[in-house]
C-alpha cells in the first residue's frame, strides 16, 4: 500500500497515530498536580518534536546510509530559517512560499558544500563540514549582517514589502499563517482536571514531518538506498566494482541538506525569527546526538531521539531545587536535603550533564541507541517463545 | 499483496472514528473567552523568570534569579518588603497582586534567542505565566520581547545595554528600566574631560555584534562632541578569547586612549591582555595611556581581577549609594544571601516592583491596561533617585552612576567605587534621536 | 608597516605555541592508539584550572575580624588570612602566593597524568577497534561532562590568575633593535610562555628520538601490528603515551592560566582549531603539528591586522578555516603527512 510493504505499512501508520494524538500522550498528568511538571503538551514543545524529527531524519540519512558525520548541518537549518524569513518579510505571511524556498536554498548551499567535502570521506570530511559550518556562522553573526540581522537576528517589522499579501492592517505585526489559518491558533480540550491543547502549527508540521518519514521509508528501501547502504559497509570494494561512489554520497548529502533546511523553514514558521546561533557548530553535534540516542540508521530512531533530546532540554531544565523540595518534602528533612543535592547537580542547569553522561553512556553501551534497546527487550521476553523453533533461516549454507 | 487486514474499508472505517474524535474538541472548547493571555483565574498569579542558568553569562542570571525571589517573598508579604518601603507608589499590600499570592517559574535562556524563545514560549503556554522578565544580552532581550508582543503578555527587560531594545527594536508590550549605550556615552564624556582632557586619540575595540556597535556610536559621539579624536575602530570576533593581536598595533597607532567596547568574558580577556602588554604604564603624546571600560559589569570585574584599578565605565547602579532605597535593597538582599546585589539583581527587582505596582494601579492584569499605568509613570525610592517611565519608547530615564575601579578593594565586592552620580536629564535625549530611530511601538496587545 | 609585521609575528608564535602544544597531543594520540581524542581541549582546560586550584589551596584562609573596618552592611569586616602567612610569615607566604602558577606545573604533572591513565584505561581501551565516528562522539561526551563538572564546582565566571610579579609587565624590542620606544612591545610572560611551550616540544621529540621506550612508540605508530608480533606489550606503553600527551596539554593549560582568565570554557574554544591545526599539519605527524600550529597562530594574528580587515572585512573570524579547507582539498595529508595516507 503506498509502495510500502507491510512492516513499514504499520511502522507508518504508528508515527502517524503517535503524531496525531500527541496532545494526549504527552499531557498525561492532570494540570495541576505535582507531576504536571512532566507534561509536554504544549505548543511550541510538539512543534520542536516533530520539526527536530525532521531535521533527524534528514540527518539519518546521510549519516545512517552512508556513514559520513558531517558536524555542519546546523548551517542549512539556519540557512533555511533565513531564507524563510525572508520570504515572510518580501512576499506573503503565507508559510508556503516561505517553506519551498527554504528547502530550495538549503539544497542549493548543501550541494556547493557537499561538493567541496564529500572529496574526502571520513575524520577529514567531518572537519570540513564542521569548518564550513563555523565560516558560515562567524559570517552570519558579523559579516553579513544586513542579511542576517548578525547578532540581534532576522525580525519582521512593520514596514515589510510583503508584495502577496493586503496592506498590514493594525499595528500588530502579522503572524505566518496556511492560507489563513494561523500557525500560532491552538484550542483547548478540558477533560476534568487535563487539559489537552491542540495547535494549528504543530498539525501542519506533524503532517509535513508524517510525509517525510514517507519519503525516508521510500528511500531506505529503495536501489538507491542499497547504494548508499554499500557505501557504507566499504566504499573501497565499490570502487573496485566501477561504480563511482560520489554522485551518490553528494544527493544524500544535499537530500539530508533539503530535510535540514525545510526543518529550519518550519521553525521559522512557527516563530518567525532566525538566529544565527541555530548555526554554532554544536547545534550539529545536537542532531548527531539525536540521532545516535535515537539509533542510527534505523526509521523511527532519529524521531525518538529527537523527541527525547527535546524533551530533556525542556522539561529537565525547568526543574529547579524548590521543586525538588517539594517531591520529596514526604521524607524526613535530613535525608530530603541529601536526596536534593545529590539530584541537584544534574538538573535545572546541570542538564547539560546529564545530557553527556546518557550520550556517553548510550554510545559505549547502547550504540544502536533506543532502537537497539527496545529490540533487546523485546528479545528478551521473545526469546521464551522461539526458543523451540529452529535457527535454520539464520545459519549459512555454503554455495555449490 | 500480503494477508494484512489493512483493507480500504477498514482504513475508511477507522479514519472516520478518528477524524470525529478529533473534530470534538470544538465541540467541547472551553468558551473561555479569556480577555486576555493567561488571564489569572484562581488565587495566585504566575511570573515567568527567563534568565540565563548555563552559559557565559549564569552568574549574572543566577544573581537575577535570586533577586526574583526576593521581589517575591517581598510581593506575597514576607521578609523585611526589601524596597517596598521606600517605593514612593504605595499601591503594593504586601498581600501578592491584586489580592493574588505571587508564585514563579523559571527558566534557561541559555543566552541564546532560541532556547530564550522556547523558554518563554514554555513558560507562557505551559504555566500561564502572565508576565516575562530577565535576561543578560541584548540580542536575546530583543527577541524575547518580540514574542511578548506576539502573544500577548507583558515583558519587563532585564539586563540589556543596547540601544536597540527600546529604539530600533522597541515594542509596545516591552519595559525596559536599565540604562543605555546612549545614556552611557553622555554620562561617561563630562567625566572623562575632565579626567584625561579634551585632547585625546581614542583607539575603539568593539565587540562585532549589536551593543557593540551602539556603545561605539554612543561613545563615540559624545567624546567626538567635545574634541577627541577617534583614531580607529577595530571589530573583535565576539567569541575571540585572546585579543593580543588587537591590542599589539594599539600603541603604534599613536593613540593615547583605549576605548573597550566589551562586555562580560570579552571585557575580562580585552582588559587583562591590555595591561599584560603593558598599556597602563605607558606615555604617549605626553599622556598617561588610558583605558576606558564604557559598560561594568561588576560580577565579570571579579574576573578581571586587579586589572581593573583606576578604569572609568558606568553602571545602572552599584550597592554604595546612600538613597533610603539603595540601602534597604542592599541590606535586604545582603541579609538573605550574605553579600551584595549586582545591578543585574537591583534592576530586575526593580522591574517586578514595578509590574507588580502597575497591576494594583492599573486595576488588572490585563496588558493594556499594565501598558497604560506604566507610561510616563514618575516614580522614586528604588536606588536611582526621581525616575520616569516614558511613554514614547518605554525607557526609564534616571540617574546614571560613572564608577572607576577602586585602588584598594577591600573584597571581592568592593572592586568599584562611585565617581559620579549623573542626573537624569544630562543623559535624556529625544525619541527620535538618530541612534533611535527606525523602529515603531506599535500598539499594545491583549493577546487570545 | 615593518614593526606592525614583526609585532604580529610574535603574537602569532605566541598564540602558535598553545596551539601546537595541544595539536601535539592530539596527534600523539591519533598516531600512536589511533583514537580522535574530542574531549583534549578539556584536558587543556583542566590543566588551567590545576593552576586554579593550587592557588586557592595554598591562599586558605581563616577570617578575622578586623574591628577597624566594615563591610557593607555596616558590620565589622571580615578580613581572610591564608594560613601561609600564619604559618612561614607575610613575606614567604605572600612569594609562594604570587609564584603560584610556576608552582602549578609540578602540582598539574602527576594530575593530569593520572587523569589521563584513568581516561585511557577506563574509556578509550575500549574505542580502539570502533569507528572514528563512535571514537569522536564519546570523547565529544566526555567532554561536555568534565566541562560541566569544572563548572559545577568552579562556576561560569573566568578566574583570574595571574603570573608572578616578575614577569609581569613587558619588554620593549622596539628599543633592543634601535627603533623608537613603544614601538614593539611584548607582554614578559607570553615570551616565557614561548619558551615553555618550545622546551616541552623539544622534550618531548628528544623522548621520542633518543630513548628506547620513545623508538618502540614511534615503531608502534608505524605499524602497530608488527610490534605486537616480535613480543612488545605496546599496551601499557600507549597508555603511558596517553598520559604524557594529556601532561602536555594539562601543562600548556596551565601557564596559559594568566593571559587569559580560566574559564569552563576554554576547552571548547581551543578544540575546534586545534583540529585544524592537527588536519593542516598532517594526521600522525608530529613535526608537521608543531609546525601548523606556529602556522596558523602567526595567519591569525595577521588577518586581525586592521589593513588586511579593512580589505577583506570579516577575514579574521574565517581565515583557519578557509586555510583548513584549502589544504584539505589540495593536500589532503596536510603539510607533512606521511604519503597516501587518508587521500582517496
Amino acid at each position: 500500500m503506498l509502495g510500502l510493504n507491510k512492516k513499514d505499512t504499520s511502522l507508518l501508520i504508528l508515527v502517524a497515530a503517535l503524531a496525531l494524538l500527541a496532545p494526549f500522550i504527552l499531557n498525561p498528568f492532570p494540570s495541576g498536580s505535582a507531576m504536571a511538571q512532566f507534561n509536554a503538551g504544549y505548543p511550541d514543545l510538539m512543534q520542536r518534536f516533530v520539526i527536530f524529527g525532521i531535521f533527524a531524519i534528514g540527518f539519518n540519512i546521510l549519516f545512517g546510509l552512508t556513514g559520513y558525520l558531517s558536524f555542519g548541518h546546523a548551517a542549512f537549518l539556519g540557512v533555511g530559517s533565513y531564507a524563510a524569513v525572508w520570504m515572510f518579510k518580501l512576499l506573503s505571511m503565507n508559510v508556503v512560499p516561505a517553506i519551498i524556498l527554504s528547502v530550495i536554498t538549503a539544497g542549493l548551499f548543501a550541494l556547493v558544500i557537499g561538493y567541496v567535502s564529500l572529496r574526502r570521506s571520513g575524520i577529514y570530511f567531518s572537519i570540513l563540514t564542521l569548518a564550513f559550518a563555523q565560516m558560515t556562522y562567524a559570517l552570519a553573526y558579523s559579516v553579513l549582517t544586513p542579511i542576517t540581522g548578525g547578532e540581534t537576528g532576522l525580525q519582521l517589522a512593520l514596514d515589510d514589502p510583503r508584495v502577496l499579501d493586503g496592506a498590514a492592517s493594525g499595528d500588530n505585526i502579522p503572524v505566518p499563517g496556511f492560507f489563513g489559518m494561523e500557525m500560532r491558533g491552538s484550542s483547548q480540550l478540558e477533560i476534568s482536571d487535563w487539559v489537552f491543547t491542540f495547535s494549528t502549527g504543530y498539525y501542519f508540521s506533524a503532517i509535513i514531518m508524517l510525509l517525510s518519514f514517507y519519503l525516508s521509508i521510500r528511500i531506505f528501501r529503495s536501489p538507491f538506498g542499497m547504494m548508499l547502504r554499500a557505501i557504507k559497509s566499504n566504499q573501497q570494494r565499490l570502487n573496485y566494482t566501477g561504480l563511482n561512489a560520489r554522485p551518490y554520497t553528494l544527493a544524500a548529502f544535499v537530500i539530508s541538506g533539503m530535510y535540514a533546511g525545510l526543518a529550519g523553514g518550519l521553525m521559522a514558521a512557527m516563530d518567525p525569527l532566525a538566529g544565527a546561533e541555530r548555526m554554532f557548530w554544536t547545534a550539529s553535534g545536537e542532531v548527531v546526538l539525536m540521532s545516535i540516542l535515537g539509533g542510527v540508521g534505523t526509521l523511527i530512531g532519529p524521531v525518538l531521539g529527537a523527541g527525547l533530546i527535546k524533551y530533556m532540554e525542556n522539561i529537565l531544565s525547568k526543574i529547579n531545587s524548590d521543586i525538588l523540595h517539594g517531591w520529596f518534602a514526604f521524607l524526613p528533612d535530613g535525608l530530603e536535603d541529601i536526596i536534593v543535592s545529590m539530584i541537584y547537580p544534574f538538573i535545572g542547569k546541570g542538564w547539560h550533564l546529564t545530557l553527556g553522561l546518557m550520550f556517553m553512556l548510550v554510545v559505549i553501551f547502547l550504540p544502536g541507541g533506543l532502537v537497539e534497546a527496545g529490540q533487546r527487550i523485546s528479545r528478551l521476553f521473545g526469546r521464551k517463545k522461539s526458543d523451540d523453533k529452529s535457527d535454520k533461516s539464520t545459519s549459512t549454507e555454503p554455495a555449490e | 499483496m500480503s494477508n494484512s487486514n489493512l483493507t480500504r474499508r477498514g482504513l475508511l472505517k477507522t479514519s472516520a472514528v478518528a477524524g470525529a474524535g478529533v473534530a470534538l474538541p470544538t465541540i467541547f472548547t472551553a468558551s473561555s473567552a479569556a480577555a486576555y493571555t493567561n488571564e489569572p483565574t484562581g488565587s495566585t498569579v504566575t511570573l515567568g523568570f527567563n534568565v540565563p542558568q548555563t552559559g557565559p553569562y549564569a552568574d549574572e542570571g543566577a544573581d537575577e534569579l535570586r533577586a526574583y525571589e526576593l521581589a517575591v517573598e517581598h510581593l506575597n508579604g514576607g521578609g523585611d518588603g526589601g524596597m517596598m518601603n521606600t517605593f514612593s507608589s504605595k499601591a503594593l499590600q504586601g498581600n501578592g497582586i491584586l489580592g493574588k499570592k505571587v508564585e514563579y517559574v523559571t527558566g534557561d535562556t541559555q543566552t541564546k534567542s532560541d532556547a530564550a524563545r522556547a523558554s518563554a514560549k514554555s513558560m507562557i503556554e505551559k504555566d500561564g505565566a502572565i508576565m516575562i522578565t530577565g535576561g543578560s544580552s541584548s540580542g536575546v532581550a530583543v527577541a524575547v520581547q518580540a514574542l511578548c508582543q506576539e502573544a500577548g503578555v507583558i515583558f519587563m527587560a532585564g539586563l540589556t545595554h543596547s540601544n536597540d531594545t527600546t529604539g530600533k527594536d522597541k515594542r509596545a508590550n516591552g519595559f525596559r528600566h536599565f540604562f543605555n549605550s546612549y545614556m552611557s556615552g553622555a554620562a561617561l564624556a563630562p567625566v572623562l574631560k575632565a579626567n584625561y582632557g579634551s585632547e585625546r586619540k581614542a583607539y575603539h575595540l568593539t565587540a562585532d555584534y549589536n551593543w557593540g556597535y551602539t556603545t561605539e556610536e554612543a561613545v563615540r559621539s559624545s567624546t567626538e562632541a567635545m574634541g577627541w579624536e577617534t583614531v580607529a575602530a577595530v571589530k573583535t570576533p565576539l567569541t575571540q578569547t585572546d585579543f593580543s593581536s588587537y591590542i599589539a598595533p594599539v600603541l603604534q597607532s599613536g593613540a593615547d586612549t583605549l576605548v573597550l567596547n566589551h562586555y562580560g568574558g570579552n571585557m575580562v580577556n580585552s582588559l587583562t591582555n591590555a595591561v599584560q602588554f603593558g598599556l597602563r604604564d605607558k606615555q604617549v603624546n605626553g599622556k598617561d595611556f588610558q583605558i576606558i571600560v564604557p559598560l561594568y559589569s561588576r560580577l565579570m570585574a571579579r574576573g578581571a581581577g586587579a586589572n581593573v584599578k583606576g578604569i572609568f565605565g558606568s553602571t545602572n547602579w552599584h550597592w554604595s549609594l546612600t538613597d533610603e532605597g539603595s540601602k534597604a535593597f542592599v541590606k535586604s538582599f545582603g541579609e538573605k544571601y550574605g553579600f551584595p546585589p549586582s545591578q543585574a539583581a537591583h534592576t530586575t527587582y526593580v522591574q517586578t516592583l514595578l509590574y507588580a505596582d502597575a497591576c494594583e494601579r492599573a486595576g488588572s492584569f490585563q496588558p493594556c491596561a499594565v501598558v497604560e499605568a506604566l507610561e510616563d509613570f514618575e516614580f522614586d525610592g528604588l536606588g536611582n533617585g526621581k525616575t520616569l517611565y516614558r511613554g514614547d519608547d518605554h525607557q526609564c530615564f534616571k540617574d546614571v552612576l560613572v564608577v572607576k575601579g577602586k585602588e584598594n578593594p577591600t573584597s571581592e565586592f568592593d572592586l568599584l567605587e562611585i565617581v559620579e552620580v549623573t542626573p537624569a536629564e544630562q543623559v535624556t535625549y529625544a525619541p527620535d534621536h538618530p541612534q533611535f530611530a527606525g523602529g515603531a511601538l506599535g500598539s499594545c496587545n491583549n493577546g487570545a | 608597516m615593518m614593526d606592525a609585521i614583526i609585532l604580529q609575528i610574535l603574537n602569532g608564535l605566541d598564540k602558535g605555541s598553545a596551539y601546537a602544544l595541544i595539536a601535539l597531543g592530539l596527534t600523539l594520540i591519533f598516531g600512536t592508539l589511533g583514537v580522535v581524542n574530542f574531549a583534549h581541549g578539556a584536558l587543556f582546560m583542566i590543566g588551567a584550572f590545576c593552576a586554579v586550584t593550587l592557588s586557592r589551596i595554598i591562599t586558605i584562609s581563616h577570617e578575622v575580624v578586623d574591628e577597624t573596618r566594615t563591610d557593607f552592611l555596616g558590620n565589622p569586616l571580615k578580613v581572610d588570612v591564608p594560613y601561609v602567612h600564619d604559618w612561614l610569615g607575610k613575606e614567604t607566604g605572600d612569594v609562594i602566593i604570587d609564584w603560584a602558577v610556576p608552582l602549578a606545573i609540578l602540582f598539574a604533572i602527576p594530575i593530569m597524568i593520572l587523569i589521563g591513565v584513568i581516561m585511557e584505561r577506563g574509556l578509550i581501551k575500549h574505542f580502539y577497534n570502533r569507528p572514528h565516528a563512535d571514537q569522536i562522539l564519546v570523547t565529544f561526551g566526555l567532554a561536555i561532562v568534565l566541562q560541566e563538572v569544572i563548572k559545577y564546582f568552579y562556576g561560569a565566571n573566568p578566574i583570574p590568575t595571574p603570573a608572578p610579579d616578575a614577569f609581569k609587565g613587558s619588554f620593549d624590542f622596539g628599543a633592543m633593535l634601535g627603533m623608537e620606544a613603544n614601538q614593539i612591545i611584548y607582554p614578559y610572560w607570553r615570551l616565557v610562555y614561548f619558551a615553555f611551550a618550545a622546551l616541552i616540544i623539544g622534550a618531548v621529540f628528544a623522548f621520542l628520538q633518543f630513548t628506547t621506550f620513545g623508538m618502540v612508540v614511534r615503531a608502534g605508530m608505524a605499524d602497530r601490528e608488527t610490534v605486537g608480533l616480535l613480543g612488545i606489550n605496546i599496551d601499557k606503553r600507549f597508555t603511558i603515551m596517553f598520559g604524557i600527551a594529556a601532561a602536555v596539554a594539562g601543562l600548556a593549560g596551565v601557564m596559559y592560566a594568566p593571559i587569559n582568565s580560566p574559564n569552563y570554557h576554554m576547552g571548547m574554544d581551543f578544540l575546534v582549531l586545534s583540529f585544524v591545526v592537527v588536519v593542516v599539519g598532517g594526521m600522525g605527524s608530529l613535526p608537521g603539528a608543531v609546525l601548523a600550529g606556529f602556522l596558523l597562530g602567526i595567519l591569525e594574528s595577521f588577518a586581525s591586522m586592521k589593513e588586511i580587515i579593512d580589505l577583506i572585512p570579516g577575514i579574521n573570524q574565517i581565515i583557519i578555516y578557509l586555510v583548513a579547507i584549502l589544504i584539505l582539498l589540495t593536500r589532503p595529508r596536510g603539510l607533512m603527512g606521511r604519503k597516501g595516507v587518508m587521500e582517496d
